[in-house]
């Protein structure tokens, strides 16, 4: 049987949406106050979801602490009380929630083999999130 | 094709125990859930249903059909008892969240009258859920 299991996490980081490709008008016009030149911060809530067989055995797809511990790893111990233009992740792109989600579910791509890794969900705010599945359809 | 969600919620008690492991293993692979005393939970259950909406009544499904067949099959058998102990499916099976998701969408599937079942969603905590679509 095939399940689909999902965690949630919680980090928090600064960042400034600015391009320099844009001029310093293109910028305020295109980001408005998140181009504040001094940055600002968000408390991130970033959900992951797995999918796999379940173990007949363990009743598990994947063991949640070895999810939680590539998830310390790879994502937490890198981003949590950053700021995200300093990283290097975003030497070359703005640290909008698209490319973070997109640099997370790369990561953990990498990092975690233990079950197949679906989708990445983040929550910059109540009022918005990005969904980010490798460039595959979400499951429904 | 219309998607419909109903959301109920249960509390139960259940430990992970293979008696195929050594105690050790138990230990190591299922953590402080091994306890054979036991723990509890409050589950968030969301059950999605789906079909095309009845052009006379407008429903996808009769909300109080669903109501009912949900809390006689799903929550009068789980809500408020031990898992292990009180539920025949985790008599041998370990009532992980993985294996409560396709139990309740077991217990669901062939009871549904008009709607089809698309996903059962099941919270163990506000952080941790698991999605079941009747996959093989």
């Amino acid at each position: 049987m095939k399940a689909y299991l999902t965690r949630r996490y919680m980090f928090s980081a600064s960042h400034r949406l600015h391009s320099d490709d844009l001029s310093p008008e293109e910028n305020v016009a295109t980001y408005g106050k998140c181009n504040n030149p001094f940055g600002h911060g968000h408390n991130y809530s970033l959900e992951v979801t797995v999918s796999g067989q379940v173990d007949q055995r363990t009743g598990m797809i994947c063991n949640l602490s070895d999810l939680d511990d590539s998830i310390r790893a790879g994502i937490l111990d890198r981003f949590d009380h950053q700021n995200l233009n300093l990283c290097p992740e975003f030497d070359h792109s703005v640290p909008t929630t698209e490319n973070l989600s997109e640099v997370i579910f790369k990561i953990l791509k990498q990092n975690f083999k233990a079950a197949h890794l679906e989708k990445v969900r983040l929550e910059e705010t109540v009022m918005n999130s990005f969904e980010y599945a490798g460039g595959a359809e979400l499951q429904r | 094709m219309v998607y419909l969600t109903r959301k109920c919620e249960f509390s139960a008690s259940h430990y992970y125990h293979n008696p195929e492991f050594t105690p050790e293993e138990n230990q190591r692979i299922f953590g402080k859930c091994s306890n054979l005393n036991g723990h509890g939970h409050n589950y968030t259950l969301e059950v999605t249903v789906k079909g095309e909406v009845n052009a006379q009544t407008g429903f996808v499904v009769d909300l109080k059909e669903l109501k009912e067949t949900l809390n006689r099959e799903v929550i009068d058998a789980l809500d408020h008892r031990h898992l292990n102990k009180e539920v025949p499916e985790f008599f041998r099976q370990i009532p992980t969240t993985e294996n409560l998701a396709i139990a309740i969408w077991n217990r669901l599937q062939d009871r549904l009258k008009v709607a089809k079942l698309h996903r059962v969603r099941v919270y163990e905590m506000p952080d941790l859920f698991v999605d079941f679509y009747g996959e093989a």
